[in-house]
């Protein structure tokens, strides 16, 4: 066992697959000789050259469209978007090349293609620089979307991305790097995509979270526990694909559910799991399905002002309340 | 290295053939047999196959829209074609993509392309991951003049020329970016100027001269080959027909700019120079004419005996694996 940080784990699961698989690459901005910009791929450069470890113009196009086209001939890139809010400058290469490249060939590309990008809010970094777009590309055919909230998945899941065969988008919260340290299993370590985790088991509430808002969950279940209410926390890890069968088990068990995102509420995917349950578990729901996110707002500057705009703890304490109650 | 005389041959008729195809295309579209949206090659014959006969069977290319003539320049099947074309099981890409999107990943075509400028940066790519695995081979990469005005192009030479990548960047300045004239969108006057922004080599051909283009990509691909990075070529050509089959082409230009264009067909301007050398009679031409006609209705009848992908297929092909919980 050793103890390691999300950044860390993450370090460690690029280290492992390039030393694992030669046609492993990283590239990205400040992925060299600056270690990444949240320390991810701190000493990857000495140890691979820059050969394999690109650092590359603030040219995001060019990130994602080389990444694609060397996918197609037999690398394994791993790509960086320095910051979620800057894929909008390479919405083209994702959506409309990498998601669909299997498809329109009638499956002869193989795009082996992870792309990991930070992502977040809660650092005053204002509306450019703290969104969480997921949504955006759950909405896309053809990409895979994974949510690590904790070093554990964060390593175990960027290996299996990296080995897999099609796009993998990896949000790595912002607030994640540097701020949790966890045992992790020496060896081979692996997570599969699409098995969500059962953080907490209960009776009375499930609560569906992802990434950041997992943690957020747990605190608010921490106080609920001691008020006798039983809370079922599930995270869910991977969003595509969905691990359906845990959701509406747990449903099935308790009647009552949440969904909390740190994704503006309108259109987040709480939307698209709620609507599931609704179609899927109709009959055994008690109550009406509960979604928390953050405003329908941009991410604003001011801390008081972001912290009304983010879904807390407190917003997760009160509605797990209200509706065991 | 000059060209032998049954390589001339076999590049004329591969022209011929591109030819061939697209007038067929035309009709069948016209005839009402074809879905969805077509781009014709027409008067563009001679780049496809300049450039594609000056490198190997196994480079890259990175096709367009207007596609059709790279691909059988670059040994594509007709009869797959047509039948992606035609949006058949036996199609390409299992009717899932149509004209736009016909690749041969074996044949290192990594795809024609629906969006323009996107396939600057996946040809970088390509020719990064030659580099990387030292494989020697190049990435030839097709664009119009339109391509040229979008970020893309500017992020993937800048990037090609800074990491000295074996990519070949051939623009097919056909004058019309859709349907605006290619002075009412650039103000330099030559597409190549642009290369000294990137410290790249850029030149300019006549496009319609099949050996001009043979000679530029051939010299650009030796030169990638030998690290010595990546080259522009702006191949000075026109397009016969409008943007796409439906788009007669006269709301932005004239008929007597379309004749003066027809006049300096690249077909015809290699038919001349092939019979003033003696390498081809009349009597020959005609023999290819007919073994081109012959091929192309063959692989066109192939094209509708074929089956229709059954409806079910379209859940095929989105993934790899994980297909269940993806497709939720």
């Amino acid at each position: 066992m050793t103890q390691l940080t999300y950044s860390q784990a993450i370090r460690e699961a690029l280290r492992e697959e390039m030393l694992r698989d030669d046609s492993v690459i990283v590239m990205g901005e400040d992925v060299g000789v600056m270690n990444g910009a949240h320390g991810a791929t701190r000493g990857l450069l000495d140890e691979f050259s820059e050969k394999r470890v690109r650092d590359m113009p603030i040219s995001e196009t060019a990130i994602i469209g080389t990444a694609i086209g060397a996918a197609m001939t037999g690398m394994r890139p791993v790509a960086e978007i320095m910051s979620m809010d800057f894929i909008t400058c390479c919405m083209d290469e994702l959506v409309n090349q990498a998601a669909k490249m299997k498809y329109m060939t009638g499956g002869q590309a193989k795009l082996p293609l992870t792309v990991r990008m930070p992502f977040g809010a809660g650092f005053s970094a204002a509306a450019q620089h703290s969104q969480s777009l997921e949504a955006w590309f759950t909405h896309t055919p053809g990409l895979k979307v994974v949510m690590p909230s904790n070093p554990h998945d964060a390593k175990g899941l960027l290996k299996t991305s990296i080995r897999d065969d099609d796009p993998v988008i990896f949000l790595e919260h912002k607030a994640l790097y540097d701020s949790i340290k966890e045992d992790l299993p020496a060896g081979e370590h692996l997570v599969p995509l699409g098995k969500a985790d059962i953080k907490k088991e209960g009776n009375d509430v499930t609560v569906i979270a992802t990434s950041m808002m997992v943690h957020k969950a747990l605190i608010a279940d921490k106080k609920l526990e001691i008020e006798g209410i039983s809370v079922e926390v599930i995270d869910l890890r991977c969003l595509v694909p969905i691990d359906k069968d845990v959701i509406i088990n747990s449903v099935k068990k308790t009647g009552k559910v949440i969904i909390v995102e740190e994704a503006v509420k309108r259109s987040g995917y709480s939307a698209n799991i709620a609507a599931m349950i609704v179609e899927e578990a109709f009959d055994c729901l008690d109550a009406p399905v509960i979604r928390i996110g953050a405003a329908n707002t941009p991410a604003p500057f001011n801390p008081n002002l972001e912290a009304r705009y983010l879904p807390d703890e407190e917003d997760i304490y009160q509605k797990i309340k209200n509706l065991s109650t | 290295m000059s060209l032998n005389e049954e390589k001339k041959i076999e590049i004329f008729t591969t022209m011929k053939t591109i030819r061939k195809f697209e007038e067929r295309v035309e009709g069948l579209y016209l005839d009402g047999l074809l879905p969805g949206l077509v781009h014709l090659y027409i008067g563009q014959e001679a780049v496809a196959a300049g450039a594609c006969f000056a490198i190997n069977s196994d480079d890259y290319i990175v096709s367009t829209h207007r596609g059709h003539g790279h691909l059988i320049a670059k040994g594509g099947q007709l009869d797959k074609m047509f039948a992606e074309i035609f949006g058949k099981k036996t199609g390409y890409c299992r009717g899932k993509g149509g004209s736009m999107h016909i690749a041969d990943i074996n044949l290192g075509i990594l795809g024609a392309n629906g969006i323009v400028g996107a396939g600057l940066n996946i040809a970088a790519g390509a020719a990064l991951s030659a580099q990387l695995l030292g494989s020697n081979k190049v990435a030839v990469c097709f664009f119009g003049d339109g391509a040229t005005n979008r970020g893309t192009f500017h992020e993937a030479l800048n990037l090609s020329s800074l990491w000295n990548l074996p990519a070949i960047f051939v623009c097919e300045n056909n004058l019309y970016g859709q349907g605006t004239a290619y002075s009412r969108q650039t103000k330099v006057d030559k597409i190549s100027d642009r290369a000294a922004a990137y410290n790249m080599a850029g030149l300019t051909v006549d496009g319609n001269d099949v050996f001009a283009v043979y000679d530029a990509v051939l010299n650009a691909a030796n030169k990638a080959r030998n690290n010595k990075g990546p080259t522009l070529i702006e191949c000075n050509t026109y397009r016969w027909k409008g943007h796409f089959i439906g788009d007669n082409g006269m709301s932005y230009r004239d008929q007597e700019e379309v004749d003066r264009w027809k006049k300096k067909c690249p077909i015809l301007k290699m038919q001349k120079m092939l019979l003033k050398e003696g390498i081809l009679t009349e009597r020959a031409i005609e023999e290819i004419d007919a073994y081109v006609n012959n091929k192309v209705t063959q692989a066109i009848e192939y094209a509708k005996s074929s089956p229709e992908p059954d409806p079910n297929e379209v859940f095929e092909n989105v993934y790899t694996t994980h297909n269940e919980g993806c497709m939720i």
